[in-house]
């Protein structure tokens, strides 16, 4: 579904990621691994078009992502970013709405089917109880629900979201991950998403990708746990990485 | 929902019809409701009366709705394009960089030895002013993109009004008497000094303005979650960007050329409106702001005249305390 042909990217003289050739599967939840800077952010920013590349192409479906119109990446990539979306009097329904702003007219006129989608976006992610409530008034995990809610609003084959785990508490986290791994089954979506959270990457996702700079490794969980590849990135002077029991210790 | 947003627009309405009445009959010589109703209708009634209703109260509360309106909206298309809820067009130097152009042209025109006619010199005003403003929302928005940080962004709008001030006192100190004198005057600010040629400027100026705001109310909705989310949304950001400066130049930068500059409607009005109506959505908060926006200025042309004030004494008093409510309410922006 997003396919890399040799795509370089970086910023200034500097290479994040070099010629890097692999697809990422629709139908799948992928997790996207690596330490701080290695380009995490700037790989799924290139993949919805905010960001530059320095060389090769990035296919969504079959198509470049330099072919689509900013209109038509609207409707074939959503994206969930970092950033708190914490606006008084901005109910979560409104929010969720403006994921269908692709579909609708000049002034955002919602018809009855797009009432529907809004409201069944907010029941996947189980919120549809907190329609009328206001941004400013809910909880981080809320918060990253309802914006998930947004994306699925807008009804696109592909997903990315950029550590979507980032401030959530233990429960939260497992829920979110598992909310994402049914949706990529059940709706054969192809859903991207980059975690420092390894072992919840390990546990609950069909593939992982994996930046060792210049180089990012897209394996299949399991393979990626016997690669060895796990091990050489997170091994440090003080902690270690056992795939047989797929955990990480302090030496 | 609905039918509450539907009540509010109507109640907004009445109050804004009644304080135009009150606006007509309130002034040096007071004006009976029947008399203000004769003069306008063409009625029987005193020359002299009906020349004040019709040349200047008529005059002044048509340019306070227009200016109320305009400032209202320049504020919440700020506040919106960047992400601060204290933007807005006296705060961040807009006005100033308006009033700079403004000095320039009455100051330095003279200077210059330039002749002008009545309809020229208010072309003169208003184009000094949009280049102004213009100037300033475009060094604010480049600096915006760079640095995220609200605090920076008004540290900036103020400095940028106190570098015009120093500018705009060494172009007074170079003036003669008579364009220091006018130069003054439209510091002080009154919606009444706005002539009937002024008023064929100033109209399709602010309508422009507005039916701009209107066309990027979806752009302005997407814009409410943050740039990234936006474009990921479909929105191509420089053109909106690009319409959003246009607008505010034209509704900010033309009321503050015939009406001197106005403070904290700008801001303050928008706040207002969302506290009323209890709304992030513009398709509410721009017809919102424009009508409360409207209703104040008429409000604070009424008491200004009671109390023979400038009018921006008046919308200071009364937009100041808005705004320390804004700034105690988002202790926790920095």
């Amino acid at each position: 579904m997003i396919r890399f042909k040799d795509l370089t990217l970086g910023y200034g003289s500097r290479t994040l990621i070099e010629s890097l050739t692999a697809e990422v599967k629709r139908g799948e939840l992928t997790a996207l691994v690596g330490r701080n800077g290695t380009g995490k952010s700037t790989l799924l920013r290139a993949i919805v078009g905010l960001g530059e590349r320095q060389k090769g192409d990035i296919l969504l479906g079959d198509k470049s992502i330099d072919s689509l119109s900013t209109a038509e990446l609207a409707t074939t990539v959503a994206f969930v970013t970092t950033d708190k979306v914490r606006i008084a009097n901005l109910r979560c329904r409104d929010v969720v709405a403006l994921g269908r702003a692709p579909y609708t007219n000049w002034i955002g006129r919602m018809q009855s089917g797009d009432e529907q989608i809004v409201m069944h976006s907010l029941e996947i992610v189980g919120m549809e109880s907190y329609a009328d409530k206001t941004m400013d008034r809910m909880s981080d995990g809320e918060c990253q629900r309802i914006m998930i809610a947004r994306a699925l609003a807008q009804q696109t084959p592909i997903i990315l979201l950029d550590e979507p785990t980032a401030f959530l508490d233990m429960p939260n986290r497992y829920e979110l991950c598992t909310l994402l791994r049914r949706l990529a089954h059940q709706e054969q979506k192809c859903i991207l998403f980059s975690t420092h959270e390894l072992d919840i990457a390990l546990a609950l996702c069909d593939s992982i990708a994996l930046i060792a700079p210049p180089q990012l490794h897209l394996l299949p969980t399991a393979e990626m746990v016997s690669s060895g590849h796990i091990e050489r990135l997170f091994t440090s002077g003080i902690v270690n990485f056992d795939p047989a029991t797929r955990s990480v210790s302090i030496k | 929902m609905q039918k509450h947003r539907f009540i509010l627009f109507t109640l907004l309405a009445i109050l804004l019809v009644a304080l135009f009445a009150i606006d007509m009959m309130v002034g040096a010589v007071g004006i009976s409701a029947s008399e203000v109703w004769a003069a306008i209708t063409g009625g029987e009634c005193d020359p002299i009366k009906a020349k004040i209703i019709i040349d200047v109260r008529l005059m002044k509360a048509m340019v306070a709705i227009l200016a109320g309106a305009a400032l209202a909206v320049s504020g919440l298309q700020m506040q919106t394009l960047f992400r601060n809820p204290l933007a807005g067009p006296y705060v961040l130097g807009v006005s100033s960089g308006a009033s700079l152009g403004v000095a320039i042209f009455i100051l330095g025109a003279p200077l210059l030895g330039v002749a002008s006619s009545p309809m020229l010199s208010s072309l003169g005003v208003a184009g000094a002013a949009w280049i102004g403003s213009a100037a300033v929302l475009a060094l604010v928005a480049a600096v915006s993109r760079r640095i995220k940080d609200i605090m920076v962004i008004l540290i900036l709008g103020m400095m940028i009004g106190s570098a015009v001030s120093a500018i705009v006192q060494i172009l007074q100190y170079m003036s003669n008497e008579e364009a220091l004198k006018s130069f003054v005057v439209w510091t002080m600010g009154s919606l009444g000094d706005v002539t009937t040629t002024q008023l064929w400027l100033v109209a399709p100026a602010v309508i422009a303005g507005l039916t701009i705001a209107v066309a990027v109310i979806k752009p302005m909705n997407l814009m409410l979650l943050g740039e990234s989310y936006a474009r990921t949304m479909g929105l191509n950001i420089r053109r909106t960007r690009s319409l959003i400066l246009l607008s505010t130049t034209l509704l900010a930068g033309t009321v503050t050329a015939f009406c001197g500059p106005v403070g904290f409607i700008g801001l303050a009005i928008p706040h207002l409106s969302r506290i009323i109506f209890q709304d992030a959505d513009h398709r509410t908060l721009l017809p919102a702001s424009m009508l409360t926006g409207a209703v104040a200025l008429l409000l604070c042309d009424i008491v200004s005249k009671l109390l023979t004030l400038p009018v921006n004494t008046v919308t200071a008093l009364l937009g100041i305390p808005i705004v320390v409510w804004v700034v105690i309410r988002n202790k926790n922006i920095v």
